[in-house]
């Protein structure tokens, strides 16, 4: 080839030195720097702490067996011996209330494992294999069109009622809004150029599946899953508040609160309380929601 | 270019199915690309230019083995794309890669620099322990002029240019004869991108590569090409060398093209050749000659027939119907 004049523009013959690296960015990465900086998340995670700390050492935790009857001392008020009184059968409700967090817990965190679960992997298949898409899908907006809790209702009174029928029952409502999301967000990743990269660089699409779309869905995934587990919880206390949900020998917050709708007007406790304690976990675990979002997008849109 | 050459794209059609229709009736399909046939030589680098949406991109991704071609062949060294050679250990991709236009969306940002790299090196087995990883990283971030800390970052903490090396240093990991650059410096600082186009200049003559360089901009074309490809509307309108090309353009196109390209010289005048309109909708193009509705010369002829590349001179070719065409001399 001959000696070449560029026509259009001069350019440097020889590349000018690289400038620095960017600064290194002082907060802390991951989840544990997301927690710091986010004050909302942080209150949203202790108080969840505490819920699970009372679940878990219910037993140790001044009660007493929550079935055991005492006629003679029914619907009394608080008192030393009955920090929050008793029912219209003489239990203890403070013993009756913390032991009912752990059925809410296991019901909450259950159905947010298994729904996000199964509804990542319909997603992924649903986002990433075109030909399962309409399946998939079309299978999802079945199940989305009947009313979640007249779904759990269906199941629950088709099988016998017991805590893992209602696991079973709301997680099956709950997986299409999972899976409606990771394949939206799997269809938006699916078209971006590190994917097609990754594709250039030799790599199966299980492999571009797990390394590179799923840990970017990741952030929508978790905070979907906190979501699904404070309806969850919610869910499960409607269903036993109108007896579908778990059975009457293990105490609830919805059977709690069920038992004492007959004496609403003269013990308001017995209904308040247990509602008390099921607002504030749905709240804590909202409020966790919410800030991982917060925190999540903005550090998306900082990262990228 | 008496040897075979390295790449061959037969008469390569793209066509995009649109969604509409019922059961398969009455779907629509945009013909992206159409008859596009070049030969890229071992070393040498062919230039694809032409507007947003004339396919030059589409092109490139069926070379990439990113979207499988509707029509025509793809062949490296005389053996076509989906051969049973080139399936074993995914060889066409180890052959062939890719450089992608937008620096800050090709790289994962959840993976570190040792991990980019390190994919292609992986995937292709071509590093089997972490060690031998390591020293070939080390190697090609060297090769990019990369500081050499810089494999424990990510890529955010990286400019647009050196983010840019990065995808240079990934494409170069597997040893492949061919790079697709997919504009892969139009999303540069005109700084950063006279760098970057060096780079690759100097990768390409230390390495002997063949490049596909795919642009829209004609100086940046001109200073690293052999050859040049004009696109327009899916297909190729003019092909030649680029002191041909460059010098004594042929189609209306090509022309109007070269006048468009901005000067440094303000006292500098020349023959400016306007294009009014769009580009024609690819859902339903032109009959004939598709550059006939902004084409100043355009004649009876244009609109009834397909012109077909025709070889004006030497190794220039364009497709227009007005062209003396060349006695067939040295064709």
């Amino acid at each position: 080839m001959t000696e070449h004049t560029p026509r259009f523009l001069e350019t440097p013959a020889v590349a000018t030195p690289l400038p620095d690296i960017l600064e290194e960015r002082t907060p802390r990465p991951g989840l544990l720097g997301v927690i710091q900086r986010n004050l909302s998340v942080s209150i949203g995670l202790a108080g969840i702490a505490i819920i699970l700390f009372i679940g878990i050492c219910a037993p140790w935790l001044g009660t007493v067996d929550p079935l055991a009857i005492n006629p003679a001392l029914r619907t009394r008020p608080p008192s030393a011996e009955h920090f929050f009184g008793t029912d219209a059968l003489g239990r203890d409700l403070w013993s009756r209330v913390l032991y009912g967090t752990r059925v809410s817990l296991t019901v909450g965190f259950s159905v947010a494992a298994l729904a996000t679960g199964i509804g990542v992997l319909l997603g992924v298949m649903a986002g990433y294999i075109r030909a399962s898409e309409g399946v998939i899908m079309r299978a999802m907006d079945a199940v989305m069109s009947i009313p979640s809790i007249l779904l759990a209702i269906a199941l629950v009174a088709l099988i016998r009622p017991s805590v893992s029928n209602v696991i079973f029952a709301i997680t099956v409502a709950e997986i299409p809004r999972v899976a409606r999301l990771v394949r939206s967000v799997v269809i938006s990743l699916r078209e971006l150029a590190w994917v097609e990269a990754g594709v250039v660089s030799g790599s199966k699409s299980t492999q571009i599946i797990l390394r590179h779309i799923l840990p970017n869905a990741a952030a929508p995934i978790i905070v979907q899953a906190t979501y699904i587990c404070a309806s969850a919880m919610i869910i499960e206390a409607t269903l036993s508040f109108i007896g579908a949900g778990t059975p009457a020998s293990i105490p609830s917050w919805g059977n709690i609160m069920a038992e004492g709708r007959s004496l609403w007007q003269v013990k308001p406790l017995i209904v308040l309380i247990p509602a008390a304690f099921l607002s504030a976990t749905v709240l804590a675990v909202n409020v966790v929601g919410d800030g991982l979002r917060d925190a999540l997008d903005s550090r998306l849109v900082k990262d990228i | 270019m008496t040897d075979a050459p390295l790449l061959s794209v037969r008469r390569l059609a793209k066509h995009y199915d649109l969604g509409g229709g019922l059961l398969g009736w009455g779907k629509r399909s945009v013909k992206a690309v159409q008859d596009v046939s070049f030969d890229i030589a071992r070393g040498e680098t062919l230039s694809l230019v032409g507007e947003s949406g004339c396919g030059k991109s589409t092109v490139g991704k069926a070379i990439a083995g990113l979207h499988p071609a509707t029509e025509g062949e793809i062949l490296l060294n005389g053996k076509p794309i989906d051969s049973p050679e080139y399936k074993i250990g995914q060889l066409w991709h180890r052959k062939v890669q890719v450089v992608f236009q937008d620096p800050y969306s090709s790289l994962d940002p959840r993976m570190r620099v040792l991990d980019i790299i390190g994919e292609p090196l992986r995937n292709f087995g071509i590093t089997k322990t972490r060690q031998e990883l390591d020293a070939q990283v080390a190697r090609l971030i060297d090769l990019v002029r990369l500081p050499k800390d810089s494999a424990d970052r990510f890529p955010h903490e990286f400019s647009g240019g050196q983010r840019q090396r990065i995808g240079i240093a990934r494409a170069l990991a597997p040893n492949p004869e061919l790079i697709i650059c997919d504009e892969a410096v139009s999303a540069l600082d005109v700084s950063v991108k006279a760098q970057i186009v060096n780079l690759l200049a100097d990768l390409r003559n230390e390495l002997g590569l063949a490049l596909l360089f795919i642009s829209h901009d004609l100086a940046i074309v001109d200073h690293i090409t052999d050859r040049v490809a004009v696109m327009y509307l899916g297909r190729i309108v003019e092909i030649g060398t680029r002191s041909e090309l460059f010098d004594t353009p042929q189609h209306p196109y090509t022309r109007a093209l070269l006048s468009a390209v901005p000067m440094v010289d303000p006292t500098a005048r020349r023959e400016r050749t306007i294009l009014t309109g769009e580009l024609p909708s690819p859902f339903n193009p032109p009959s004939g000659c598709t550059f006939r509705t902004r084409c100043p010369l355009a004649a009876d002829r244009c609109v009834q027939e397909i012109p077909l590349l025709q070889t004006i001179s030497g190794n220039q070719q364009a497709a227009c119907h007005l062209l003396p065409v060349a006695q067939a001399t040295d064709a």
